[in-house]
């Protein structure tokens, strides 16, 4: 049985003027645990859309999304909370931290509606990602790099088995982008987390094994 | 990790909007402490005051103002009586100590009371507790000396030794001033009564000072009575205020007082309601200050929902949050309260020798508390329901 599962899945939004407008129409897609996979897909393709399908945050109109053989869809809001706590790390393109609050605090926040917080393991991350001296920095006393190091060991902190990151080093420059990206490769593969990647950047998709183009696997992109 | 720590996070992130909002909290929540336990520890102080005396015999008025004068210390005397009714009242068999005095002067605006040197020895303001003269000694009938109240003492700079003219009248005028010469002869300890803040001298002073009516000399404004026992004053009220028509008889003295503070209950109701509308107001500006802040959270509330975190825990997180505003603001309102009371109490023993305790129990010192944090959560949970429904992948951008 493959970690994730999609099957006829289908999301659509209502437009100003009232029209549905259908952003994911995905037949299937399956991803192996432990396995990294890229995905090709351009500004408005759905990308993020489907990760938030995936992840839970948003609510599928159609189909199944069966995570470890959980179907989120299934799910109520509070059980996909859960299951996105437990199981999903989410890497996003801003890195979306919590300004007021600390490195340590930050990747804290990753585990405490999961397992529950585990300060020697955050600590442990942030030290993996090289932010060993950095504990008490808020984020705007890091560099665009270190905070997105920072957002690597958050999506970590919860020992997630799907690691889902949206244009990660879309706000990097070329260099940084490169360490960021073989960093989230490497600390993917040591924790044992499937991780699927979504970018419209030929450097980024350079660097995977696997890439799929988006535009084939969601019929509405 | 807990929602404790969401809401210091966030109380920490908005400093300025939550001090200012915990400010406004506590100028409010001690106003309300102030308020109630100020004018419960007034009526209190005024009507279960140990002065020593049960009842006042005057000439026919109020019993008010009779009390007022001859208790307190304020207000004018209702009229004089004769000498031959305190001694009909000092011979009572019910009367334990009968004690004449008289009014009519001050030296710089306080008062002058003549009264007999069996004040000093045959009263007790409290159990087991005499008039005391503190330093110096007691003054001697007949003679021009003075015992000067200890806070009056304090206020006019007098002490034992010091000479001082009085003037006519009850009020200060500096062009009444009479030619006698007093000496002050001692300073009274301070009993936290009224007798703190008057000039005692021998009644004779009173009676026989230049440019009174002489045909008068021998009346006196009232008598403080002390019975033997308490039921004994409905005889005396039966005798004095029902079947006479020339006296009153002021008793009991903590009934007649209630009278006062009955008379001016619509203002305490006045008082009340402000005070509560103040609350309602500062509760009102934690909802404000919270929903207004809501455009700039919904970011962070949207990445907390993305890691996982329920809705309800955001909901809980807000309102605690609005609870929490409550609880630093009422923290800090008892500071606010303890300098209203402490000011409030100054005054009022300045002008009437009463004395009330900042510190004393007060119910309303935990039902304003609990009532301003309930509120305040109350009011939290209004932002709360908007940051329950934020939507998480609107705020999560961008989108691509």
């Amino acid at each position: 049985m493959s970690l994730l599962e999609i099957n006829g899945l289908k999301k659509s939004f209502v437009t100003p003027d009232g029209a549905p407008h259908l952003v994911v129409d995905v037949p299937a897609f399956s991803l192996e645990a432990r396995s990294q996979l890229a995905l090709r897909g351009e500004s408005g393709s759905g990308k993020t859309t489907l990760l938030n399908l995936i992840s839970g945050i948003l609510a599928p109109d159609a189909g199944s999304i069966r995570l470890n053989g959980a179907d989120m869809a299934a799910l109520g809001e509070r059980e996909r909370d859960r299951l996105r706590a437990t199981s999903i790390g989410y890497i996003f393109q801003t890195f979306n931290l919590l300004q007021g609050w600390s490195a340590l605090e930050n990747v804290l926040l990753g585990m405490t509606f999961g397992h529950g917080a585990d300060p020697g393991f955050a600590e442990s991350l942030l030290r993996r990602v090289a932010l060993g001296e950095k504990l008490r920095h808020r984020p705007p006393q890091l560099s665009t790099g270190q905070q997105q190091r920072v957002a690597v060991a958050r999506a970590l902190a919860n020992r997630p088995k799907l690691v889902l990151a949206d244009e990660p080093t879309g706000n990097l420059d070329a260099a940084n982008a490169r360490d960021a990206l073989q960093l989230i490769r490497d600390i993917c593969h040591e924790s044992g987390a499937a991780l699927l990647l979504v970018s419209h950047d030929r450097d980024v998709l350079a660097q995977f094994e696997q890439v799929a183009e988006l535009a084939t696997l969601n019929r509405a992109a | 990790m807990t929602i404790l720590h969401i809401v210091l996070r966030s109380l920490r992130q908005h400093a300025l909007s939550t001090g200012i909002t915990a400010a406004s909290i506590a100028l409010a929540g001690g106003l309300v402490l102030a308020v109630w336990t100020v004018k419960d520890q007034a009526r209190a102080a005024f009507t279960q005051m140990q002065s020593g005396f049960d009842a006042v015999l005057g000439a026919r008025g109020a019993q008010l103002q009779l009390t007022l004068n001859a208790i307190f210390h304020l207000e004018a005397s209702p009229g004089n009586l004769a000498w031959i009714d305190y001694l009909q009242i000092k011979t009572n068999p019910a009367v334990a100590v009968a004690l004449p005095i008289s009014v009519g002067d001050n030296y710089q605006g306080w008062r002058l009371v003549g009264t007999l040197t069996n004040f000093f020895t045959e009263v007790e303001y409290a159990h087991g507790r005499k008039y005391r003269v503190a330093q110096g000694g007691p003054f001697l009938a007949g003679h021009m000396e003075a015992v000067v109240g200890s806070f009056a003492a304090r206020k006019l700079g007098l002490k034992v030794g010091d000479t001082f003219h009085p003037y006519h009248g009850l009020i200060f005028d500096e062009k009444q001033q009479h030619a006698e010469t007093y000496v002050v002869t001692g300073i009274l300890e301070p009993s936290n009564t009224p007798a703190d803040r008057v000039i005692w001298i021998p009644l004779e002073g009173i009676q026989n000072m230049k440019g009174h009516d002489a045909k008068a000399a021998a009346d006196i404004s009232a008598v403080l009575v002390k019975l033997r026992a308490a039921a004994a004053g409905r005889q005396l009220d039966l005798l004095y205020n029902k079947q006479g028509t020339r006296l009153t008889f002021a008793w009991p003295v903590a009934a007649v007082m209630a009278q006062l503070f009955d008379k001016i209950a619509w203002f305490d109701r006045v008082l009340e309601l402000v005070a509560v509308l103040v609350a309602l107001v500062a509760t009102g500006s934690v909802l404000a200050s919270i929903y207004n802040s809501m455009n700039e959270r919904r970011r962070d509330i949207a990445i907390l929902r993305a890691l996982g975190a329920p809705a309800r825990t955001i909901f809980c997180s807000v309102v605690l949050e609005s609870a929490a505003i409550a609880l630093i603001g009422m923290t800090v309102a008892f500071v606010v309260y303890a300098g209203v009371v402490a000011g409030v109490a100054a005054v009022m023993r300045a002008q009437t020798g009463v004395v009330l305790e900042p510190l004393a129990w007060h119910p309303v010192l935990v039902l304003a508390p609990v009532a301003m944090i309930g509120f305040s959560a109350l009011a939290g949970v209004v932002p709360a329901v908007k940051a329950y429904r934020t939507p998480v992948a609107d705020n999560l951008v961008p989108m691509s």
